[in-house]
């Protein structure tokens, strides 16, 4: 009997090892462990077995059946695994192959500067406000202190669509409507689109300003002059200085242009500053009396500065565009390339 | 403006350099754009003594000897000019010399002989006749014989000399002169300014019974007219036809040289009439006929009209005021008697003067930026000495003046210290800010805080008070004075978009993440653009908005619509090699609220889009509108669109929210298609669409966002494959299946077939159906129970089948 038990366990032991697939392993399970099978048959056997031997005969067979049940496992888990592992061989992919995407667009680089330049300004506390883009005579230029036969009409080229509308010269139309809307304290920013009949290489008949303006009481130039460093900075970067000097517009006095320190070169002098260490971006000034006054607003008790910025010039600058003609072409190899947020 | 540094030395003693004196100039508001150096480039450029000039045999040259002083006594050069002679001083430049425009002289051989540099010419310097007699003689520059050999070309030619190219701000029209930048450069250095002579002799003879009078005061404030006679022609100094050439101006004559000098010098346009060509003894200044004509200097004729200020003698308009005299009175070499001008012209006349006949001049520029009646005085002084001075006149005792009555004076008024340094906001001591208007010339009384300030005569740009003298005083004191500070007294305020501004953006954001990319095309075009879209001359589009005065014949229109911007970026696009692509654009289109235009238009923004490309179809453009939608909580439904004439009738729909049509998409109409200014054989082969929605009537169906509960039991979901007409669209099942029960939650089309078993001319359409139950589960007979139901309306409504 124990021969016949240990020639079983080597029949096993080899039954298994020529085992190769899951249609071998339930023939295996078959022929060695199912009810009818060889182990079982070792049980009917028992009846030949004298009685007093039968438990340790039990226990050898029941060992037998646990040795037998461990290989079938082992096995199986072999076939398992080699299933999977074959099976992710034939379901690997060329992962190099070109993904599968539907690409984001994106904003224009001007809208781009746009909003990075509102929220520098909104964070400081300014309002947006979006003005009329075809404005009257009044609101473009009168009320500006540019009354009619001003030299500084001649420094707007205008489009006119009736006698007394324009196409609005610049965005600081803002600046009267916001104060007949308002009684200091005012913060404002006004952005958009202006037109100017003339257009050559370097100017279009339409680009896009920005309109800064402060009331309240006690305003001075320096205050001007350090929110524009802050302003300065955060588009430029931390190193930028601003610098003011004299110039003229009929809603400011004093009026200032202002230059920044040249963050190409730090102030060295470069190409890009041509030599001088300093970038011309902007114009500003103290808003003129008559201004106030003609919107009822008394600058015996307000005062207020107010500036305007090429948004164009700033995207130039920051994105080192040359001509200006690219923000107008819409050419979408450009217009690919601008993905800051 | 042109500005000799050696000029302005006349009037200042300026004890700095050019460059020096430019940055102060620029930090002064005077912006140098261009500081020109008369010298450069020429170097190693000597005066020489010719010692010997032999001819050389069969050429045309003269082989000489030089006397260079130290730069050597016997140098060897050749010639080809004509003009040299033994005992000749002209410039020589030697073996290693520059010359102006970057030419380097080497000593080199010339028809085998050596030449050890070049005998110059007085172009070759870049000299002219005016700036250096003799310059403009095709050979050799003959030099005077008392200049020293070996001394540089420029010491002695004028060409130490520089010319600052001044830009001047619109409100300085008292410096657009040279006196006026002397009177600046005076303050800035604070030196003593010395005025050009203004003296003269008046002589015992008058133009009997001349009349002068001014019809049109309002034109013309102020007219000086002042006569001369025993006029004698002939050539200016040399100092004057200098200065002239200098600024760019060529010497004609000593009496017209004067005018032009007087202009320059102290800003003061100048005209001179031949008398005897006046009629009737007499200048009238008045407002011009319709229909009078003038034929001005240089030969052109005008047709005027009463808009056009004129000088007229008894009979004819003799002058264009302010910008050009008459042919007929012009000065002439026979000229024996003149009347000078000097007057104060409205500038506002005079620039639309010259700009409605398209006639400019250097004495319109003048007027058109403001002469002032200090000038208009200044002016006639100066011409008249300076008529005595060249000699070339006699000052007769006619002089007119006729005067508006415009103050003489400077602006007075009162101001505080402490005012303005409130507005500059720093501390500019007391004796500072006294010192500043003092070199301005204001004058100035103080009494402890208080000032009272009269302006100099010529400051008209001077208005309110404080504020421009707190200009002044910090222009000079300069603005590297003031000290940034951040709003320091400033109310602390809320910022930011407002929710319009802030749903813009939403707008833009969500089209780049369907891959859109925003363009930005200009608000105007022309009526070619809307032509070009076949839109009817009735269409609501057409009623636009005309640019008075456009620049070109391509930028005529507001735009009434985005479609032309956005096809012409497609079409541009595909000439740049860009063969797909998706562009939005959110604009304003205009218009009017009524013909002709008197009140401000609509501003209404737009959302412009066009996606082109093989990969793209209706409904890849219809899933990016959907998306839109969605992002905003919105649904939309679409209808057929036949009636937009840039769409194809097949393939375009109305996007309607609410009921409302709040924008249009399709394909761009063949015919549109077949007319781009693309190559031919590729027009229609481009698969183009075209969008366009009412940003504000997409807006006003937004609702504010509130959250729906999600059900706590799962859905169900069916699939049904129905039959029906080919003629049934998608849109009415699925709108009959959603009518026909409240649970259905959602309705997706997932497969369409046509074939043998389903029958000629129908279709079948399979559907995901979505229930979502409410306040219950939903049990499998319910669903059956609304599928019934369903596929019983689908019959009655549109004779659908279950297949």
């Amino acid at each position: 009997m124990e021969n016949q038990m240990k020639a079983l366990r080597e029949e096993m032991m080899e039954a298994a090892s020529q085992v190769r697939s899951k249609e071998d392993l339930a023939a295996f399970w078959q022929t060695y462990l199912s009810k009818g099978g060889k182990v079982s048959g070792l049980m009917k056997g028992m009846k030949t077995i004298a009685k007093e031997d039968r438990p340790a005969f039990g226990k050898l067979v029941n060992q037998l059946k646990g040795e037998v049940e461990k290989r079938y496992a082992e096995v199986r888990e072999a076939l398992d695994k080699a299933e999977l592992e074959a099976r992710n061989v034939s379901e690997q992919i060329d992962i190099t192959m070109p993904a599968k995407m539907r690409p984001a667009g994106g904003l224009h680089p001007l809208s781009v500067t746009r909003s990075q330049m509102i929220g520098v300004f909104a964070g400081m506390g300014f309002e947006i406000y979006d003005g009329p883009e075809i404005e009257d005579d009044d609101h473009n230029f009168t009320r500006l202190n540019v009354p009619r036969n001003h030299p500084a009409r001649d420094m707007q080229d205008t489009f006119y669509i009736a006698e007394d509308l324009v196409l609005r010269t610049h965005t600081s139309n803002g600046q009267i409507r916001v104060m007949d809307a308002q009684q200091p304290p005012i913060k404002v920013l006004s952005p958009g689109r202006v037109f100017r009949s003339d257009s050559d290489a370097t100017h279009s008949p339409m680009f896009s300003q920005m309109e800064g303006l402060v009331v309240d009481k006690g305003i001075t130039l320096c205050d001007l002059q350090g929110m524009l460093d802050k302003f300065c900075q955060q588009i430029f970067g931390e190193a930028a200085r601003t610098r003011l000097r004299p110039s003229y517009f009929p809603f400011t006095e004093p009026s200032v242009e202002v230059d920044v320190s040249c963050f190409e070169c730090g102030g060295k002098g470069c190409s890009l500053c041509k030599g001088t260490g300093w970038i011309e971006i902007l114009g500003g000034g103290i808003v003129h009396h008559n201004v106030l006054r003609n919107c009822g607003i008394d600058p015996e008790v307000y005062s207020g500065f107010a500036f305007g910025i090429g948004i164009e010039r700033i995207a130039m600058l920051k994105y080192g565009i040359n001509n200006i003609g690219l923000l107008t072409q819409n050419d979408l190899r450009f217009l690919r390339q601008f993905k800051e947020a | 403006m042109k500005v000799p540094f050696s000029w302005l030395k006349e009037y200042v003693d300026i004890d700095c350099t050019p460059q020096e004196l430019q940055d102060k100039l620029f930090s002064c508001g005077f912006e140098v754009e261009e500081l020109i150096d008369l010298s450069e480039g020429i170097s190693k450029v000597v005066v020489a003594e010719v010692t010997e000039a032999v001819p050389q045999e069969g050429t045309h040259l003269t082989v000489c000897k030089v006397d260079a002083g130290p730069y050597g006594k016997d140098i060897q050069i050749s010639t080809g000019a004509d003009n040299v002679y033994v005992g000749m001083k002209t410039p020589a430049a030697l073996d290693g010399a520059t010359l102006p425009g970057g030419f380097v002289i080497k000593a080199r051989k010339m028809q085998g002989v050596m030449s050890n540099g070049m005998l110059c010419s007085g172009e070759e310097l870049g000299l002219n006749e005016d700036l250096f007699p003799g310059s403009e003689y095709y050979g050799l520059l003959d030099l005077p014989k008392e200049f020293e050999v070996g001394t540089p070309i420029q010491d002695v030619t004028g060409l130490n000399d520089y010319i600052f190219d001044i830009s001047l701000t619109a409100n300085r029209a008292d410096c657009n002169s040279i006196l006026g930048i002397a009177r600046e450069v005076a303050a800035i250095l604070d030196k003593p300014l010395k005025m050009p002579a203004l003296d003269y002799t008046v002589h015992d003879y008058a133009f009997e019974g001349f009349k002068v009078s001014v019809e049109a005061p309002d034109l013309c404030p102020r007219y000086l007219a002042h006569g001369v006679h025993n006029i004698r022609f002939g050539q200016s100094p040399r100092w004057m036809r200098r200065f002239l050439a200098l600024c760019g101006l060529r010497s004609i004559s000593n009496v017209v040289d004067i005018t032009n000098f007087v202009m320059l010098e102290i800003g003061q346009p100048m005209h001179a009439f031949d008398l005897d060509t006046l009629e009737n003894g007499q200048i009238i200044v008045r407002r011009a006929r319709d229909g009078e004509t003038i034929t001005t200097l240089d030969g052109k004729e005008f047709a005027l009209s009463g808009d056009n200020l004129v000088i007229c003698d008894g009979a004819k308009p003799e002058a264009l005021a302010g910008i050009m005299g008459g042919l007929s009175s012009e000065i002439t070499e026979n000229t024996k008697e003149l009347l000078f001008e000097s007057a104060r012209f409205v500038r506002d006349n005079i620039r639309k003067t010259s700009r409605s006949l398209g006639q400019s001049t250097d004495s319109s520029a003048h007027f058109e930026r403001g002469v002032n009646e200090y000038t208009v005085e200044l002016g006639m002084a100066r011409a008249l000495h300076l008529i005595e001075e060249l000699d070339c006149g006699l000052i007769t005792s006619s002089a007119f003046d006729c005067d508006a009555g415009e103050p003489k004076e400077g602006r007075v008024f009162d101001a505080t210290l402490s005012g303005i340094n409130r507005i500059l906001g720093i501390e500019v001591p007391a004796d500072t800010v006294l010192d500043i208007l003092r070199r301005l010339s204001f004058k100035v009384e103080r009494d402890g805080d208080r000032l009272h300030v009269q302006a100099p005569r010529y400051r008209e740009d001077i208005e309110i008070g404080e504020p421009d003298l707190a200009e002044e005083v910090i222009r000079e004191y300069g603005y590297d004075k003031i000290v940034p500070t951040f709003l320091k007294n400033a109310t602390v305020t809320s910022g930011g978009l407002t929710p319009d501004q802030q749903s813009r953006e939403k707008v833009k954001q969500v089209l780049c993440g369907q891959g859109f990319f925003e363009v930005q095309t200009l608000a105007f075009y022309a009526d070619a653009d809307l032509d070009a879209l076949h839109l009817a001359e009735d269409a609501p589009e057409r009623n636009v908005i005309r640019i008075l005065n456009p620049i070109t014949a391509n930028l005529t229109i507001m735009r009434t619509i985005l479609a032309p911007s956005m096809l012409n970026t497609v079409v541009d696009n595909i000439k740049f090699g860009n063969m797909d692509g998706r562009i939005f654009e959110l604009a304003n289109v205009y218009y009017p609220k009524g013909q002709p235009i008197t009140e401000l238009p609509d501003e209404i923004p737009h959302i412009g889009f066009a996606v082109y490309g093989d990969e793209e179809d209706f409904f890849t453009v219809k899933g990016a509108v959907e998306t839109l939608g969605r992002e905003f909580g919105l649904e939309f439904d679409y209808e057929r669109c036949q009636d937009v004439p840039y769409l194809h009738p097949g393939i375009a729909a109305y996007i309607l929210c609410g009921g409302e049509r709040i924008g249009c998409f399709g394909k761009l109409a063949n015919s549109v298609a077949g007319e781009l200014s693309l190559p031919k054989d590729s027009r229609e082969g481009h698969k183009i669409f075209l969008g366009e929605i009412d940003y504000q009537k997409l807006m006003a169906h937004v609702r504010p966002f509130k959250y729906v509960p999600v059900s706590p039991f799962p859905a169900h979901v069916r699939d049904l494959a129905l039959v029906a007409e080919e003629s049934v669209t998608c849109g009415e099942v699925t709108a009959e299946i959603r009518k026909a029960c409240g649970q259905v939650s959602d309705v997706q089309l997932f497969d369409i077939y046509r074939g043998r078993q389903i029958g000629q001319g129908k279709k079948s359409m399979a559907f995901k159906i979505t229930f979502m139950p409410d306040d219950k589960a939903l049990t499998p007979e319910d669903v059956n129970r609304f599928v019934k139901k369903i596929l019983g309306n689908l019959k009655f409504r549109l004779g659908i089948e279950m297949r």
